[in-house]
């Protein structure tokens, strides 16, 4: 069995009847099953009472459980019913024949119906686990970030800074282009529907309404859940993984005090800031193709802006970035903490990380939406 | 033929920036033995075994497996070579998506047209051929131990019946008798598949139990090639530090008589 025989030597079995016997021939090996009728082989067997394998060139595990296989198709199958076996090959079939998957048994078969209702119940369940745990995991970073602040001394101040500059700081530009974008297109798209009827310059009111109260804040929200929700996963998921957070614990240090209340505060202090940014970028953003499209001045537009449009459009826009950036932080270092010891885990739970705290804010952001209907401003 | 070496490496040559690991190095391996390859920390045992399956490109020197180069050869030759043999890395490295039958079946899915059930069939007697459970086959490497993990990756190493395979660390990490059932099964399945075993270990007690020569690497080169035997009158401090330390003296077979295979 040599490096040039494997080259040379042709790519198939042949199995020939001689009476009782049955004669293999040439390379018995995983790659030769391709071309191999192993229905025939079996019937060949089947009429067989020894199996002479002195004809075999090569033969590899796969091999060996052919000839194992075949044995047990013929009339009577004792244990010298395989002949011209050289020493190794008897090995060989003496391993797979100790290493033989056991007999299929009968699968059963569930129920789909059934199935589908168990898969269902386990979803629920597990959502409903989830939920619970997540609440739990909110309230105990929130008892931390109390204490962290009833005590500065434990605040990891330049931890904070860090995460201000990582979240905050670097997605200005994203941010403000965004909000740019999104006020041209208001101002372009307002101004095509408002000019049928002659009230192009309500397109100052549509613009900073939307922007101010919803929009600025809410896609900001959506970028930093994107941006940075998915790095706070990755980051503590990581560190998850090669058990950085035991050793954590197990030098006394808090993982929620060092790692997540720093994340989430620095989301807390930035959401807003980033907000800012987006409402004014916005509004610039919409006065400017205001300018160019229905010769809306910047001035004409700033007064109209500061006279029409109250302020409490702003504060509500303001009022829930911190209740962002606090589902997002949570739910982000929420998934983190829950990956396991493999890195497929990693990536599903940074995926599942932005959706959910996606979803969330949205969720939340049309709770607000009833709130301050019914508190009417 | 026989003598023909399966593996040789002249001169190579690898560095890493201006840390150069291996300067000059030699190494034969013959057919059908069990060659353990030892040496300190940093003295770039992974790195040859990595520079001879192609997974590192060496800055000089000839490696050749099967009498053919690995270096210069094209594509489908490379192709071709590959598939002769089986590597497991130090944690089994398994495809953490897939499950362990997955695992094994995924170099046969790539190389061979199989049906289904003939793959799976031929995979659950290479997972049982390595010691593992039939229950097993259906986990994920993140529910496994680390020793059953390393019998998987030997498993997925062993699923195209290779030649050669090549071993990293294959007993690190694990309890002494997992480590000498580990060594068991090397030696058990070497005999049974007539492969060729190119072993990175630290452990003197797989050097003992199983490994028909020994390779020193020491001082970027390969110091001595021999048996356990003759690696006792090798002069050279690290090697006499290592073969005659405390823990050699309590791994050789007239210490501890038991661990003769």
């Amino acid at each position: 069995m040599s490096a040039t025989m494997i080259a040379t030597a042709e790519n198939k079995a042949g199995f020939e009847r001689d009476g009782a016997r049955l004669l293999v021939q040439g390379r018995l090996t995983i790659d030769s099953f391709e071309h191999l009728d192993r229905q025939a082989a079996q019937e060949q067997a089947a009429q067989a009472e020894v199996i002479d394998i002195a004809g075999l060139t090569q033969m590899d595990t796969a091999g060996a459980w052919f000839i194992v296989h075949l044995q047990s198709f013929m009339a009577q199958s004792s244990g010298d019913s395989i002949t011209g076996a050289s020493d190794a090959q008897a090995q060989l079939i003496d391993t797979i024949r100790h290493n033989m998957p056991p007999d299929e048994t009968d699968v059963v078969r569930p129920n789909p119906v059934g199935a589908f209702l168990e898969n269902l119940g386990r979803r629920v369940l597990l959502g409903g686990r989830n939920a619970l745990e997540l609440i739990s995991f909110l309230g105990q970073v929130m008892a931390t970030m109390v204490r962290v602040i009833w005590r500065p001394r434990e605040l990891r101040l330049t931890s904070v800074v860090h995460h201000c500059q990582q979240v905050g700081v670097q997605a200005v530009p994203i941010v403000a282009l965004m909000a740019f974008l999104i006020g041209v297109v208001l101002a372009f798209q307002g101004s095509a529907q408002l000019r049928q009827f002659g009230a192009e310059v309500f397109v100052v009111d549509l613009i900073a309404i939307s922007i101010l109260r919803e929009l600025g804040i809410l896609l900001t929200a959506i970028i930093v859940a994107g941006r940075s929700g998915s790095a706070f996963t990755a980051a503590i998921g990581s560190m998850k993984m090669r058990e950085e957070i035991d050793a954590m614990r197990t030098l006394g240090l808090d993982p929620i005090a060092i790692l997540i209340v720093p994340r989430v505060l620095a989301l807390i202090i930035m959401l807003p800031a980033l907000g800012l940014i987006a409402n004014v970028s916005g509004l610039i953003g919409g006065a400017m193709m205001s300018w160019i499209e229905l010769g809306v001045s910047p001035a004409v537009f700033q007064s109209r802006l500061v006279s029409n449009t109250d302020v409490w459009h702003f504060n509500v826009g303001m009022i829930k970035a911190p209740f962002f950036a606090l589902i997002i932080g949570i739910i982000g270092c929420y998934q983190g903490m829950k990956v396991g010891g493999d890195a497929e885990s990693l990536g599903r739970l940074t995926s599942t990380s932005v959706v959910m705290a996606i979803f969330m804010v949205i969720v939340v952001d049309a709770m607000f939406s009833i709130f301050f209907a019914v508190v009417g401003v | 033929m026989t003598d023909e070496p399966i593996i040789r490496v002249r001169g190579l040559v690898t560095s890493f920036g201006r840390n150069v690991v291996h300067d000059g190095l030699d190494l034969d391996v013959k057919r059908g033995e069990i060659i353990g390859v030892v040496g300190g920390s940093g003295t770039g045992k992974s790195v040859l075994l990595r520079a001879i399956v192609g997974l590192l490109k060496p800055d000089a020197g000839q490696i050749e497996v099967f009498g053919e180069s690995v270096r210069d050869t094209s594509a489908d030759d490379y192709r071709a070579l590959r598939r002769r043999w089986g590597v497991m890395f130090q944690d089994g490295a398994l495809f953490s998506s897939l499950n362990v039958r997955q695992n094994v079946e995924a170099p046969m899915r790539e190389q061979l047209k199989l049906d289904d059930d003939l793959r799976a069939l031929l995979a659950g007697i290479k997972v049982r051929m390595v010691g593992l459970p039939d229950k097993a086959q259906d986990n994920y490497p993140s529910e496994l131990s680390g020793g059953m993990r390393k019998r998987a990756g030997f498993a997925r190493a062993i699923a195209l019946d290779p030649e050669i395979v090549f071993l990293d660390e294959p007993t690190a990490g694990l309890d002494p008798i997992g480590a000498a059932a580990f060594d068991t099964l090397i030696k058990q399945l070497q005999r049974s598949l007539g492969l060729t075993v190119f072993l990175v270990t630290h452990d003197l007690d797989s050097l003992h139990a199983i490994c028909d020569r020994v390779a020193v690497l020491a001082d970027k080169k390969v110091l001595s090639v021999g048996t356990m035997q003759d690696m006792l009158d090798v002069d050279h401090p690290w090697v006499q530090e290592y073969f005659h330390g405390p823990r050699a003296r309590a791994a050789t077979p007239d210490a501890n008589p038991k661990e003769k295979i």
